[in-house]
């Protein structure tokens, strides 16, 4: 099991380096690799969180595929949220937007939770109905807050600068975002609750009778799983494009599953797989904005470079991964 | 007594657990629309005017019905051999795109024009279909996330074919338009509707009696109701998964031809994909509404395409952005999907005895 695992990151460590040498060779075509490197910093964040919290989710037995929707839910509740508090005259508005965004998904993730739990649904289709929800919610949203159909620019007062480092540019969020990476890991490999988490998924009913409410533990992770995504949802606008199209996930919720499903659900791991795919979103966005090659690759087949890696990556990794026993099935009490 | 009670109710029960949910949904979005100041009752009664006030408008409402019906099928298929296959939306664009190229660069004579049109189009959706089956047989990934990629892929790729290389001379909005060799008949002036309504009905009627009366629709039930049980009479699950994309597949791209040559004025697909985008999702609540029965999905298209028919009269007339109605649509599925509900409700109506 430990060597497993080792080589599941001995395996990452090698794409890794692979990305490295695409970066090393963007160079010589031209392409600066410090942008390169931010724009998948920036690419990875959402991905990272969501893919994270979800495969904690997952862990637990719940399996909620509505990241998209949430995603794109936060991202406008995020900067609705980020405005409020500007014109209320907060100081760190867009901090108060992100954790608007968090909060929402919070929301979501508890509905879920209960919706999974009580009302034994069936989590796939409540996972698509939250994304088709998104999909028409959204649009009609910006429309009745904003007035203007599926595009809003927010004044640059809310947005969230990125940390005074120098060299490179790096959001606050993003730095949380790795140290979280670890937190997570550690609790869920090293402490009780992280047991109880694992317990969830494998054997619920091993753990409801060591008197532990399965209920509660799926309801905290999917709690979780909303809030981590929520903030993943609201730094799109806030650190990152610096306004919301009515599209602005983009896929990226689904992307967040490939990360986990072919991380076989570790959350660390997980976010390995992120940088990945995040590097691939950072290469096309790079592509297609460097002058001299964005001429010669068409900007449509660039855009592809993000799914096309999604699909290779999990191909390759998914191999023969293991889920959590009760994944996806409802809990009864004998 | 209580026999003869049973064997109505299991027909009674879905169409109860549907109706309620389509109830929940509505008033879903009556509380939304209120919630930003505007007038629900005005929005509703504009929205079914606007999907039955007249024979133009329910031909207009039957016209939306035509892709929602066939998308619709392509998750219920789906759903039956136990996958969830929401790749219509990438296979519908491709489908599209087969109609252009079809359509439009191909000279035949009239009717073999239709025929071949249509064909090629279902061919190309059923072409998309099938990356995500076999990566599904081969490797197990898992088909949620591998028809999205796929979709993300088409809509790029629909969208650089159509604007480089199909793109009309001085419009370039939109495609070319197909030839009027390669279009349905339009079958009342005033409305979008054209005879391939009927390919499509005919097409699910089709599917129906495929899984009723076949060993391999029987297969593919069997798989999807019980996939041990299968494994255990020997059915060849790889192959059910495939048949079950490839018909999908097809469904969808008879969705995407039915945006070009079954719908008037333009006869043609836009550079942004407009005419199409979004009817591949909106499938997914038409299949779970009609509880993925091939007959109940072309009643409950007919419904999702009343809504977004009169969705356009509602955003006219109560000026609610006719997008809620997606969001309305989100809000019926999740209703859809917690089986509890009516339980719930049930109990609640026999506490207080109505």
């Amino acid at each position: 099991m430990k060597t497993a695992i080792f080589k599941q990151y001995f395996k990452v460590i090698l794409v890794l380096l692979v990305l490295a040498t695409i970066l090393f060779i963007a160079k010589l075509f031209g392409l600066n690799p410090v942008a390169l490197l931010e724009a998948a910093l920036l690419a990875m964040t959402p991905l990272a969180l969501a893919a994270m919290g979800e495969s904690i989710n997952q862990k637990a037995g719940l399996c909620n595929i509505g990241l998209e929707g949430i995603f794109l839910i936060t991202a406008a509740a995020g900067v609705f949220g980020a405005e409020l508090a500007h014109e209320a005259g907060l100081p760190y508005s867009g901090v108060v937007g992100l954790l608007f965004g968090l909060l929402v998904g919070a929301l979501i993730g508890l509905i879920f939770g209960v919706l999974s739990v009580y009302g034994r649904a069936d989590q796939v289709i409540v996972g698509i109905g939250i994304n088709v929800f998104a999909v028409g919610f959204v649009p009609y949203f910006m429309m009745a807050v904003w007035h203007f159909p599926g595009i809003h620019i927010p004044p640059k007062e809310v947005l969230v600068p990125p940390l005074p480092v120098p060299i490179i540019r790096i959001s606050g969020i993003t730095v949380l975002t790795l140290i979280l990476g670890v937190l997570l890991h550690l609790m869920l490999h090293k402490t009780p609750l992280g047991l109880r988490i694992l317990a969830a998924g494998e054997t619920p009913e091993a753990l409801d009778v060591a008197g532990v409410r399965v209920d509660y533990i799926r309801i905290l992770t999917s709690i979780l799983s909303g809030a981590l995504t929520g903030l993943g949802g609201a730094f799109m606008p806030l650190c990152w494009f610096g306004g919301i199209v009515k599209e602005i996930s983009a896929g990226r919720g689904f992307i967040a599953l490939a990360c986990l499903v072919s991380a076989g659900l570790e959350p660390l791991l997980a976010m390995s797989f992120a940088f990945i795919f995040g590097f691939a979103e950072g290469l096309a966005y790079t592509i297609a904005v460097t002058p001299g090659i964005k001429e010669a690759v068409p900007y449509h087949l660039v855009l592809m470079i993000p799914y096309i890696t999604t699909l290779a990556v999990v191909t390759i990794f998914i191999g023969k991964r293991r889920f959590p026993r009760a994944l996806a099935t409802p809990y009864t009490r004998e | 007594m209580e026999k003869t009670l049973k064997v109505p109710s299991k027909i009674f029960q879905p169409l109860l657990h549907s109706a309620l949910a389509l109830v929940l949904g509505l008033i879903a979005g009556a509380i939304l629309m209120a919630l930003y100041g505007y007038d629900p009752f005005l929005a509703y009664g504009a929205l079914v005017r606007g999907a039955f006030g007249g024979p133009a408008e329910f031909a207009e409402t039957l016209s939306f019905a035509i892709p929602l019906m066939l998308t619709g099928i392509t998750f219920a298929i789906g759903v039956k051999a136990g996958l969830f296959n929401i790749g219509a939306e990438g296979q519908m664009y491709i489908g599209a795109l087969g109609a252009v190229l079809a359509g439009a660069c191909i000279k035949l004579p009239p009717i073999i024009h239709v025929a071949f049109t249509t064909l090629f189009a279902m061919l190309l959706g059923a072409l998309w279909s099938i990356g995500p089956a076999l990566l599904k047989i081969w490797r197990g990934v898992h088909e949620v996330i591998s028809t999205i990629m796929f979709n993300w892929i088409a809509f790029y790729l629909t969208m650089y074919l159509a604007l480089y290389y199909l793109a009309e001379p001085g419009r370039a909005e939109k495609t070319v338009s197909v030839l009027k060799t390669a279009r349905y008949a339009v079958l009342m002036p005033g409305a979008s509707l054209t005879t391939i309504i009927f390919v499509a009905i005919i097409f699910c009627v089709i599917i129906h009696l495929f899984l009723i009366l076949t060993k391999a629709g029987y297969e593919l039930k069997l798989l999807g109701a019980n996939p041990d049980a299968a494994r255990y009479a020997g059915v060849d699950a790889k192959r059910v998964i495939l048949t079950s994309f490839i018909i999908g597949g097809l469904s969808a791209g008879l969705a995407g031809a039915s945006q070009i040559i079954g719908r008037p004025p333009t006869w043609a697909l836009y550079g942004t994909l407009g005419n199409v985008i979004g009817l591949g999702f909106d499938g997914i609540g038409v299949a779970l509404i009609g509880r993925n029965n091939p007959l109940g999905v072309i009643i409950a298209a007919i419904f999702i395409g009343a809504l977004k028919n009169g969705g356009r009269y509602m955003e006219y007339t109560a000026g609610v952005y006719s997008e809620l109605v997606g969001a309305i649509n989100g809000l019926i599925i999740i209703a859809l999907a917690v089986p509890e509900a009516i339980v719930l409700i049930r109990r609640v109506l026999r506490r207080y005895k109505i």
